[in-house]
């Protein structure tokens, strides 16, 4: 065995040992790296920019159902389902375009899962709740407006 | 983390709806801690995943702005009776928890 050889196969172990390291060192899941740039926006446009590469979104209040109350009196929790009859549906995002980040959640959804998603949220003050559905390489959203009688920021 | 998680998942006409709630204070970091005048720091849940047999079914990133105590209910179809719905998550101090429930026929 040459030098360089040798010193291939010495490289190609600790190459490999370093990767079983790594491998072995993460956490027992990783996906889909957390957009912490997205979840910084404090708009709808940049949000949408930051999340999907485009401000582009077409309106669509029959395709999209967007439950959420009229008057909140606790902002810190605001239940909201989102429902929608449009189809091959990937993704579905939540924004308020008035808390302090606009981003509330996004979930991403296997084929075979409903486009249903049921979750509680906090609101700052009285704003409107924007759903966000992707079908088909398509976004689509509509939105309520929630009145807020106590800010969900305090806890 | 140990017991800091709920699920239940039912089987209803071919559709399977989980639910769940996990124990977790989800701060928001923007407030004050009335007693010491000291913002209590960010501590909230930023990824979930749930599977179905190993399966990834859903993915979801979060902010500080899903409520304490997070509840989540979604539903997807060709689940059986006895299968394992498996939820896990991790927040922003590195820390995770997973929890499991068989699919239960209504």
């Amino acid at each position: 065995m040459s030098v360089n050889q040798a010193r291939r196969s010495l490289l190609k172990g600790v190459l490999s040992a370093t990767a079983a390291a790594l491998f072995a060192a993460l956490p027992r899941f990783a996906f889909s790296a957390w957009p912490e740039q997205a979840f910084r926006t404090k708009n709808i446009p940049d949000t949408l920019q930051a999340l999907f590469g485009t401000a582009s979104v077409i309106t669509d209040t029959k395709g999209i159902t967007l439950s959420v109350t009229d008057l909140a009196e606790n902002g810190a929790v605001v239940p909201v389902t989102v429902s929608s009859t449009l189809p091959g549906v990937d993704n579905i995002t939540l924004l308020v375009d008035k808390n302090p980040n606009t981003l509330v959640a996004q979930f991403m959804l296997a084929p075979g899962v409903k486009p249903f998603i049921k979750t509680n949220i906090k609101m700052a003050e009285t704003s409107r709740v924007i759903a966000l559905v992707r079908s088909e390489g398509k976004l689509y959203s509509t939105n309520k407006k929630v009145r807020v009688t106590l800010s969900g920021c305090s806890n | 983390m140990e017991n800091t998680i709920k699920i239940r998942a039912t089987l209803e006409n071919g559709v399977t709806t989980v639910k769940l709630q996990i124990l977790h204070p989800m701060d928001t970091g923007l407030f004050k801690d009335p007693k010491t005048g000291n913002v209590i720091p960010a501590y909230f849940i930023k990824e979930l995943r749930c599977e179905h047999n190993g399966k990834v079914v859903l993915e979801a990133v979060w902010g500080i702005a899903i409520s304490k105590n997070p509840y989540l209910s979604f539903s997807f179809e060709g689940g059986a009776a006895g299968d394992t719905v498996k939820v896990s998550w991790t927040d922003n101090k590195e820390q995770s928890g997973s929890g499991k429930a068989q699919i239960s026929a209504a």
